[in-house]
């Protein structure tokens, strides 16, 4: 047959209007154009001069438009009617919903202002949320950092001053070796897709540790299937093999690391292991040159770097450097051993460590820029150690995680690969003093009525007087966080928040106030648990914890289980990436929340947005407000961007130029250099208390915790799950992966990405899960110490033969979500955190310690272990399954038949051709 | 059964990288959202928030496994319609409706004359055929064909919505036909394949395959680390050394 041919209708008017925004399907915040057409969302593109994306957008970005059109929106503020958890609502009006908030929070503020415990979820907008909870007076606030990655944050800000993702990202065009630790990839998407791409192209080599062979590590020169928790050991074991080669950077190591102060040597003292000081209290170092004990901050010595020196007092002390090549020298951190702890052969760890020494000393990199140092001296050229290294999560979620990614931090150090060319780079506003120089506001006498706190409720303690503690030594916040039980919590205990106010420890409180965050759910441990605890009540009847209010986009898991429902805004509704708070928030800025954008003054020129400031918008950084400031960055595709000069791109804790400019845009006080810290004395000083000394020491139940986990110097240790179960009972690590199209789970149960990942099965090794007679789909039952589920299985070969994983968050409560109650997500779909416990299992008499790290408190989730049977399902149906929850008033089930972009579309053929 | 036109000079087509697509989706559902809207659209999802969601996908991402144990590799296969040059869908159909364009090789389907009998989709044997129950029709990749001579977009947008969109640069197009092009080149270079070449359809999409990977005892060049003698006194002389601070 023969046709004339179609005439194509090939230059159809794409939309009637472009905006530009950033995308928030995600933290990475790329940059986007919305294209709209009779009103509605045509398209979402990435915007290709935004400096995030460079115009590219992943699967859940490019789903934004099934996000906003969901059938799960709440439209209107939600009462409950009935009893908690039945779901049972009534629709109210703004007015009331906003009067009865305001009225619970007043009553609590005026009496006792931590009896508000405000948890933000995934709000990346802590400059407001965490001044809001300040000027309320309350300390009980935190956003999911302590469920995520505080443990990768705090090892940071406390070593380097800095840390991966937000802080710093590699220095993808230069590196020749790239290290990537556990599940990462979610922090940020985009970029390391990218940065993956160049590092490929260029012909450098990229390293995937990680039990599980997902996304990126698919693409890896090399996979080393590491078990779970285990990764310090194998970090150190490197450590210890550079060492033995002497193949560190010593010159970096004297120039920009605490590696020559003196520490006091004087086993069983009250300052032992602290830094000496003078005086004025300056740190000391040995100066070969005036064979004396000096200033460790001069720039005109030569420090030792060995040795022991005579302090003025007539004591002994050693430099840093001196006490970290004697302890990772040491023949328990050989490879033979980390062989064993990891699964890593002794052979591979040797070559990692070669083709890291290789990559750093041998293909170190030489720029000709001249720069000036924090001391005014000029160098020529930029010298550059091109390996970089990237963790997130999957190294940070256990309860060794603070120590391993101090270790990896440490690695880099020895290396000379910080902030140099092909290393790790930080991004501004990093690097700030490690750590930075706020202490946590709410200490005895802090909190009171009507009154504000003295500082944020979150900040970087550097010693037990900054604990928020009472005199007998329990904790003061509800979650918690900076007690003995978690001193330096950064980002508080998300997940002990909803068990701590059901049990009223340390004390009852009246509302929890909770927003974008799926806390009676997938953000919560012990998911089942956290349900029964928010319906529980008191023996007069009343709700133990009495007033609960939650604000959601979406008809989530957790609505059913608050009085008041705040209904929230999404990303395409509203100029950037705050939520709830994006609505007129108070007196002093009537114009609402643009107002407070572009006029809120946090210090004298400092406000929320950076570019165009000034009355002209000549200035950056720092300036008056700018009565035009948001309309500048509207022009400018809604993004502002500082390009540094050359000359203050790198060693940038050390650079003139930068630490000048710093000052210059309110980053820093001082253009003081950032001296990195391989020895954190902060934990020294935790550690002497418990054993101890000083005023302020930990109670007993939790001196040895403290003891023997504050080391100044990185360890590993079995994380404590393991250490408390039988092996054999329990054989196998449970983990979570998180599949790209949905990188973080906010926002992607919608219909387009559902079809992507509807459910999921618990993926095992498939030699192992054979030998066990498993086949693929088998159900089976997945027993913790703590719970069971039941669901199905996936072999496959890409995974450690002790590790069993799934994805994250992909299981759904049936009737949540406006979706079908047959839905797969609740059908076959499944969540892990039913298997996982605050709380350790009891040994020796010890109940109720936390099943977090040691030293920040972040949930150690990624420490799960479990056995596996195989089991019947006769109703097909994962298990535990949870009674099905009703629609609030007025959502309309979804239609059958989804045609988006039905109205829009332009006809196929420019002329007809019948 | 419908005839092909002589083939034309160029050959617009993609050339997917398995080197460094990670699976991520991403050019999946963009290129739904483009085309939802666009001039094939609506790509109709069936049932979206129930038990058995299905819709209709120009794109769709193949996630496996190959080989055993520590030697197997984790492939994620993106799959599209591969506007062959002997493309079986075309000469099957009853009504002309699936065609190839003369001008540039694309494959594409005219709704106004598809009855939907389907036998395009049984004729292709890459399963890139998509049929919308709800409209009645096939539907498939276009390579944007209201993207890429779009004269209401800036000319660097003219390129297919999944090319644009790939976060890893794993996408790429152009014409094939051109063995000067960038794509033909990069074919070249990197040993550029067809899909099941056995078959005879001659694909004009083209896959790279993964490059050699660094993971074996010298591959960077590095050699075994030396070994240090430790001095016997336990002091660790190799840190007694002047150096400025």
């Amino acid at each position: 047959m023969k046709l004339q041919a179609p005439i194509e209708n090939l230059s159809p008017p794409v939309s009637d209007e472009v905006k530009t925004t950033t995308c928030y399907m995600c933290a990475c915040r790329c940059g986007i154009k919305v294209h709209l057409k009779d009103g509605a969302i045509r398209y979402i593109e990435g915007n290709r001069a935004h400096p995030v994306n460079k115009g590219v957008l992943c699967g859940k970005g490019s789903a934004g438009i099934m996000n906003h059109y969901s059938p799960a929106r709440l439209s209107k503020p939600l009462l409950r009617v009935g009893e908690r958890g039945a779901g049972e609502f009534k629709e109210i009006e703004w007015d009331e919903a906003m009067g009865l908030a305001t009225q619970w929070l007043d009553k609590t503020r005026n009496e006792d202002p931590r009896k508000l415990a405000f948890f933000t979820g995934r709000d990346q907008s802590q400059a407001l949320t965490g001044w809001w909870a300040q000027q309320f007076g309350t300390p009980n606030y935190a956003a999911h950092g302590g469920f995520c990655s505080v443990n990768m944050a705090s090892a940071g800000l406390y070593s380097i001053g800095g840390s991966f993702w937000e802080f710093g990202e590699p220095d993808w065009d230069q590196t020749r070796y790239f290290m990537m630790f556990g599940v990462a990839e979610d922090h940020d998407s985009n970029p390391i897709k990218a940065g993956l791409a160049k590092l490929k192209e260029r012909g450098a080599k990229y390293v995937a540790v990680n039990p599980v062979k997902t996304a990126y590590a698919a693409i890896a020169d090399e996979w080393l299937g590491v078990r779970p928790g285990t990764d310090g050991a194998l970090i150190l074991a490197i450590i210890h093999e550079l060492l033995k080669a002497q193949k560190i950077d010593l010159d970096f190591l004297v120039r920009y690391t605490n590696a020559p102060w003196l520490t006091i040597h004087a086993p069983g003292s009250a300052d032992h292991g602290l830094f000496a000081r003078d005086a004025d209290g300056q740190v000391q170092c040995f100066d070969q040159m005036s064979k004396s004990v000096t200033s460790a901050l001069r720039a005109d010595i030569a420090p030792a770097l060995t040795g022991e020196f005579t302090l003025a007092d007539g004591r002994m002390a050693r430099p840093v450097l001196r006490l970290l090549v004697e302890r990772y020298l040491d023949p328990s951190h050989s490879p033979e051993k980390a062989a064993e702890i990891t699964g890593i052969s002794a052979e591979t760890i040797r070559r990692i460590a070669s083709e890291l020494a290789h990559a750093a000393f041998e293909q170190q990199i030489e720029l000709p820029i001249a720069w000036t140092d924090w001391a005014g001296r000029q160098h020529e050229s930029i010298i550059g150690r091109p390996v970089a290294i990237h963790a997130m999560r999957g190294i940070s979620a256990h309860s060794n995680g603070f120590q391993t990614c101090r270790a990896l931090h440490v690695l880099q150090m020895l290396l000379g690969a910080i902030d140099t060319p092909g290393a790790f780079r930080y991004k501004s506003p990093y690097p700030r003093p490690a750590p930075i120089g706020v202490r946590p506001g709410g200490k005895i006498g802090e909190v009171a009525p009507g009154k504000p706190l003295p500082r944020p409720p979150l900040g970087f303690p550097i010693g037990p007087e900054d604990l928020l503690v009472e005199q007998d030594g329990s904790g003061r916040r509800i979650d918690g966080a900076y007690s003995w039980q978690a001193p330096m919590a950064n980002h508080g205990l998300m997940h002990m928040v909803i068990r701590n106010a059901w049990a009223g420890e340390p004390y009852e409180i009246d509302t929890l106030f909770m927003f974008m965050s799926n806390m009676a759910w997938n953000s919560s441990m012990n998911s089942a648990g956290t349900a029964e605890m928010l319906t529980a009540k008191k023996a007069d009847g009343s709700y133990r914890i009495p007033h609960i209010i939650y604000s959601d986009a979406f008809f989530s898991e957790t609505v059913a289980y608050a009085d008041l429902i705040l209904p929230d805004t999404t990303y395409l509704e509203r100029w950037d990436c705050i939520s709830l708070l994006d609505r007129p928030i108070g007196n002093a800025h009537p114009g609402g929340y643009a107002d407070y954008l572009a006029n809120h003054q946090r210090a004298p020129g400092i406000g929320m947005l950076a570019g165009w400031r000034g009355t002209d918008g000549s200035k950056a950084g720092t300036g008056e407000p700018n009565p035009n400031q948001l309309e500048r960055y509207i022009e400018n595709g809604c993004f502002w961007k500082y390009e540094l000069p050359h000359n203050a791109q790198y060693y940038k804790h050390a650079n003139k130029a930068y630490l000048d400019h710093a000052v210059q845009m309110g980053f820093i006080a001082k253009p003081d250099q950032i001296v990195l810290q391989l020895y954190v004395e902060p934990l020294q000083k935790f550690r002497l208390a418990a054993e101890g000394h000083g005023a302020i020491q930990p109670p007993e139940a939790l001196r040895a915790r403290v003891r023997d986990h504050f080391d100044p110097l990185p360890i590993w240790y079995r994380p404590f799950e393991q250490q408390r179960i039988e092996e054999s009972e329990f054989p196998f690590y449970a983990i979570t992966q998180r599949p790209a199209a949905m990188y973080h789970a906010w926002g992607s149960q919608n219909a387009w990405l559902r079809q992507i990942h509807g459910a999921n099965r618990l993926h095992m090794n498939r030699a192992t899960a054979t030998a066990m007679g498993l086949v693929d789909e088998d159900w089976v039952n997945v027993t913790s110490h703590h719970g069971q589920i039941t669901c199905q299985v996936k072999l496959m070969e890409g995974v450690n033969d002790r590790t069993v994983w799934t994805w994250n968050a992909i299981g759904k409560r049936s009737g949540a979500w406006n979706l079908d109650p047959d839905a797969p997500e609740a059908r076959l779909g499944f969540l892990l955190n039913h298997l996982i416990s605050e709380t350790l299992p009891e040994q020796d008499g010890n109940r109720g310690d936390l099943n977090s790290d040691p030293v920040t408190g972040q949930a150690a989730w990624y420490d799960l272990r479990v056995r596996i049977e195989k089991t019947q399902a006769p109703a097909g149906q994962t298990l535990p399954a949870l009674p099905t929850l009703h629609l609030p008033p007025n959502m309309k089930r979804p239609e059958k038949v989804l045609r988006y972009g039905k109205a829009m579309a332009e006809p196929y053929l420019k002329e007809d051709v019948k | 059964m419908t005839s092909l036109p002589p083939l034309a000079q160029k050959q617009l087509g993609l050339v997917i990288d398995l080197d460094t697509c990670v699976g991520c989706h991403a050019c999946a559902v963009n290129c739904k959202e483009w085309n939802t809207g666009g001039t094939s659209g609506p790509l109709t999802d069936l049932d979206p928030y129930g038990a058995d969601a299905a819709g209709v996908w120009f794109n769709r991402i193949h996630s496996f496994e190959a080989g055993e144990g520590d030697a197997s590799r984790t492939v994620h296969f993106p799959k599209s319609c591969l506007h062959c040059a002997e493309p079986a869908c075309v000469t099957v159909c009853p009504t002309g409706a699936s065609y190839k364009r003369a001008e540039d090789g694309i494959v594409l389907i005219n709704p106004e004359t598809c009855i939907g009998c389907k036998l395009c989709s049984w004729a292709c044997p890459y399963g890139a055929r998509e049929y919308d129950y709800d409209g009645g029709t096939m539907k498939k990749c276009t390579l944007c064909i209201d993207r890429i001579y779009n004269e209401n977009l800036e000319e660097i947008d003219r390129v297919p919505a999944c090319v644009s969109t790939c976060p890893a640069s794993a996408r790429h197009f152009g014409d094939l036909g051109d063995p000067e092009s960038k794509v033909s080149k990069l074919v070249a270079e990197r040993g550029g394949f067809d899909l099941m070449p056995e078959m005879g359809y001659k694909p004009t999409n083209k896959y790279l395959p993964p490059r050699q990977r660094q993971n074996s005892s010298g591959c960077t060049g590095a050699s075994a680390l030396p070994v240090v003698e430790q001095s016997a006194d336990g002091l660790l002389g190799w840190l007694d050394r002047i150096l400025s601070r």
